[in-house]
């Protein structure tokens, strides 16, 4: 359903963003056969029954979409990694946070490629809500090794407000740099 | 290529910030909302996103719009979709926006200031409106 990887990460950080968390961590780790991340907000959480009907597709709280009848990213997710021989695993706690975790084989036939993580991770900054998100990003195979981490609210001191299309343009560049990815993957 | 660190990034940032944040205050200034929902995202919203960044930059017009990105507008079929508010224009949501379309809107739209009537999707649909 989704064209990679980092598109379904996307959606499960979005969810983080928005469950009131004050703050969000995020890691990626990749090698050549394997992509596993971790989103962890310390947001509203949830119930072990609200937990059962997220895996719903056909379940939303109606909250922020009223007269919507769908709620797709974390059965995506589950469905994704069920098809292509991944795993995934959600703990939640009801008012102090969910943590979602999912790995994928990257060999498997049906794995969806990897994508563009620099973006990705462009993209989480763009979320509104926490005022700190934290990815750690790590990456060792073929391409070579990739470590790093970066802060919200140190790029926001750096560049003001991420928003602004003149900082997202050097937000881009800067993110692609210490990825060593010039190159998109997708 | 040397990786930038983030001192780096806050010399590049560093003069432009002050005149920006003065125009954010009057509400004038021009804002790309792309939506990101998962129909967005499947779409191809991203490739969306990222064309706009780029296209800014060509244009040299980063200094005068904001890119936003916001959840699902109720137009999963028209998706990736775009909303465009240039201050003394009507508000647009514009529909099915590749790359090409992109260009298109900025050279148009922004640049132009001039509807792309092949793309218009009026407004989001009425259950996502909050009453």
């Amino acid at each position: 359903m989704h064209f990679t990887l980092s598109d379904l990460a996307a959606d499960i950080a979005q969810n983080a963003a928005e469950s009131g968390a004050t703050i969000v961590e995020a890691d990626f780790m990749e090698n050549d056969s394997e992509f596993r991340f971790v989103i962890k907000d310390n947001g509203k959480g949830m119930t072990e029954e609200q937990l059962e009907r997220a895996k719903d597709p056909f379940h939303t709280d109606g909250i922020k979409h009223p007269g919507r009848r769908v709620g797709l990213g974390i059965p995506f997710l589950i469905q994704t990694a069920v098809q292509t021989n991944g795993a995934w695993d959600i703990r939640s706690r009801k008012g102090s946070g969910t943590t979602v975790e999912a790995r994928f084989d990257l060999s498997n036939l049906d794995a969806p490629p990897v994508g563009d993580v620099p973006g990705l991770i462009r993209t989480m900054f763009l979320y509104e809500g926490p005022g700190e998100l934290l990815v750690r990003r790590s990456y060792r195979g073929t391409r070579g090794t990739v470590d790093y981490e970066v802060r919200k609210t140190e790029l926001v001191d750096a560049l003001g407000t991420l928003e602004d299309a003149g900082a997202l343009v050097l937000l881009d560049r800067y993110l692609r740099s210490i990825d060593g990815t010039d190159e998109k993957d997708d | 290529m040397a990786k930038m660190t983030l001192e780096e990034l806050r010399k590049l940032r560093d003069g432009k910030k002050t005149e920006l944040r003065k125009r954010d205050s009057d509400g004038k200034s021009i804002q790309v909302i792309v939506g990101m929902g998962t129909c967005g995202i499947a779409a191809g919203a991203k490739n969306t996103l990222d064309a706009f960044i780029a296209a800014l930059d060509e244009k040299k017009l980063v200094n005068d719009v904001l890119v936003r990105q916001t959840g699902c507008m109720g137009l999963c079929y028209a998706e990736p979709t775009v909303e465009v508010l240039v201050p003394g224009m009507p508000t647009v949501i514009y529909g099915k926006v590749d790359v090409a379309v992109v260009k298109e809107i900025v050279e148009k739209h922004l640049i132009g200031r001039q509807l792309l009537d092949n793309h218009i999707q009026d407004r989001p649909a009425a259950d996502i409106v909050a009453k």
